[in-house]
């Protein structure tokens, strides 16, 4: 037995499960550290890996489950879809919307942003969730839209909006069209402030490019989660540009708080009680301010 | 004039061959010769012609490239009769990848703000090739603010393969002055209008292009990611960068035809390496035409809809 271990550092079922044959639906694996986990227990811990503090992706339905209270989420505009407006097809390789298809099959997914009107702690909001299984997600024309539409959709309701990242950045297939949204959606969640509603962006595992470069990092707050990746430049581009070794914490969390970029590093336990505290104190300043301070002069001040 | 480009070598061989007979007139005068350079002009415009309206998309890219054109302080002195460059982000250190200050265009006073890649190896290093730093950004930010501060209308010329992805980048947060600047320019209350004048490249070129024109060099480009690094990100191959550009739709024309880019600014023949003077005036012409008719708008209704500008591009489907 002792030998049967002995490459395995881990040991034990961590160890024994390194194969290939991990009975998924009994034990997770930890995609960082490798290790073993109940699913049960790691269901309960929010995804989080109990040994290391890996915090595994989440599909757009769990996300919601996590933050918003329960079934008070309606997503809206849930069929729109990309219209291709390149007609991205170069010869000899897939199109786009050939791959629009393949993911939609793939993650069952229309398109990588999902937003609508929920509440967090009873607190009625708006939030807008990017989902990485869709096209990395990446954003074109339809993420910026939903992003815009949730933007209105809180001025029109006076409610703060919550956007959760998790993004490859712009979708190339959608070129300047893709780069444009950058500035409509910087727009768009700048006029939420303008209305004197708080906008607090969740960055999470990997936040990158046209995302990072736009509406994401334009928080009142900027809560990242602990681990994440964020950044403009990924690690791939940055040795290759540069030649630079990068070092193993560039971009993360705690790098970003460290840096000043970030306000919180916040682990997805504490997520919604910690949201939902900052939306209060927010929204409580803004309803005990003196009347003439609303709307059209602050539109005006930005 | 030698060639740039492989598919400039016929108009450098015409040219070569009326440099020849330019020295033999010279020498001796006769009207054999004096024919034969007639013929050789106009062989040389044909071909100039023939060329540079029929360049590829991949073609162009290679023009936007070239350390030869006229970059934002060429034109700052000519198109301009004033500039003075203002430096510094204030926070952190200068960065020669962006130039910028209050410039007199016809009398009038603008803030101008441009990348500039610098020539020659030295140059081009002291500005980081044209890639901005953060504070490059934050340097383009101030003087947007100033611009407001001053009423002066903001003129930027992109010309960029992209923002600096560096670790020290990183580290300063090239992400967040990005998106600040993208912001704050979609905001200013003072008319802007963006050109690109060599390679809009992607965040890197919109963190000093969003306004309320858009405007384009005949032989400029723009691209969400320079071709190459589409194909890096699309097929891991960025040699096939040749062959994305078009589908990219990187030109003035796909992008003019698109709805993306509201005037071309044409180029004299040849491109505009090849007569800085003459680019110089058709763009100030343009330049000027286009600030005529923003000044004359309430600044609110610019604002409102250079919101509304953005806000329609993209066209969905189901919703």
């Amino acid at each position: 037995m002792k030998d049967l271990f002995r490459h395995m550092p881990g040991g034990g079922p961590g160890g024994l499960f390194r194969g290939r044959q991990v009975p998924t639906d009994m034990w997770q694996r930890c995609d960082r550290c490798h290790e073993l986990t109940y699913t049960r227990e790691w269901e309960s811990n929010f995804k989080v890996c109990p040994r290391c503090g890996y915090h595994a992706p989440l599909s757009t339905d769990e996300r919601v489950a996590q933050l918003v209270d329960e079934g008070s989420f309606e997503p809206l505009d849930e069929e729109m879809r990309s219209s291709d407006p390149l007609h991205f097809a170069p010869e000899g390789r897939e199109s786009y919307t050939a791959k629009l298809e393949r993911e939609t099959e793939r993650s069952k997914m229309v398109e990588a942003c999902t937003y609508g009107r929920g509440a967090l702690d009873s607190i009625p909001v708006v939030l807008a969730v990017l989902d990485m299984r869709f096209f990395v997600g990446t954003m074109g024309a339809v993420v910026g839209e939903k992003i815009a539409r949730a933007c209105e959709l809180a001025i029109r309701e006076r409610r703060p909006l919550i956007t959760v990242s998790a993004s490859g950045g712009a979708r190339q297939q959608e070129g300047v069209i893709a780069l444009l949204q950058m500035a409509k959606t910087a727009a768009a969640v700048r006029r939420v402030g303008a209305a004197r509603l708080p906008y607090v962006s969740i960055l999470t595992d990997p936040t990158f490019g046209g995302v990072t470069a736009s509406y994401a990092t334009l928080g009142d707050c900027i809560i990242a989660e602990p681990g994440a990746v964020i950044g403009f430049a990924g690690r791939h581009i940055i040795e290759q540009a540069t030649g630079e070794k990068v070092p193993p914490d560039t971009g993360t969390a705690e790098f970003q708080l460290r840096h000043g970029m970030v306000d919180l590093v916040v682990p997805r336990r504490e997520m919604r009680d910690v949201v939902g505290r900052i939306l209060r104190l927010h929204m409580d300043a803004v309803g005990a301010a003196r009347p003439q301070a609303h709307s059209a002069e602050l539109i005006a001040a930005g | 004039m030698t060639a740039q480009l492989d598919f400039e070598r016929p108009i450098a061989d015409v040219r070569r061959r009326l440099e020849a007979v330019d020295k033999q007139l010279a020498a001796s005068p006769n009207d054999d010769l004096r024919a034969e350079r007639a013929r050789l002009e106009e062989e040389l415009r044909v071909k100039t012609e023939e060329i540079y309206t029929r360049l590829t998309a991949w073609q162009k890219v290679e023009v936007a490239r070239l350390a030869q054109r006229p970059q934002t302080l060429d034109y700052a002195k000519a198109t301009f009769t004033e500039f003075v460059e203002l430096h510094g982000d204030r926070v952190f250190g200068d960065d020669g990848a962006i130039v910028g200050g209050p410039a007199r265009l016809n009398g009038d006073v603008v803030m101008l703000v441009g990348h500039q890649r610098g020539r020659g190896t030295k140059e081009a290093v002291e500005r980081n090739f044209g890639s901005p730093h953060p504070e490059g950004y934050r340097k383009a930010l101030r003087l947007f603010r100033h611009a407001e501060k001053f009423q002066m209308p903001v003129l930027t010329f992109m010309d960029t393969s992209g923002a600096a992805p560096g670790l020290d980048d990183e580290a300063r947060g090239q992400g967040w002055a990005l998106a600040e600047n993208i912001a704050a320019m979609m905001q200013l209350r003072v008319p802007i209008v963006c050109t690109v004048i060599g390679q809009g490249g992607s965040g890197g070129a919109l963190a000093i292009g969003a306004g309320d024109r858009l405007l384009m060099l005949e032989h400029a480009i723009y691209s969400v990611s320079m071709p190459e690094a589409a194909a890096n990100i699309l097929y891991r191959d960025p040699k096939l960068a040749p062959e994305l550009a078009g589908p990219l739709r990187v030109t003035a024309q796909d992008l003019r035809q698109l709805g993306l880019v509201d005037r071309i600014v044409p180029e004299p023949p040849g491109g505009a390496h090849a007569d800085l003077a003459a680019t110089a005036e058709l763009l100030g012409a343009a330049l000027h035409d286009e600030l005529a008719r923003l000044r004359s708008r309430p600044i609110d209704e610019l604002v409102e809809q250079r919101y509304e500008k953005y806000r329609r591009i993209g066209a969905v489907i189901g919703g």
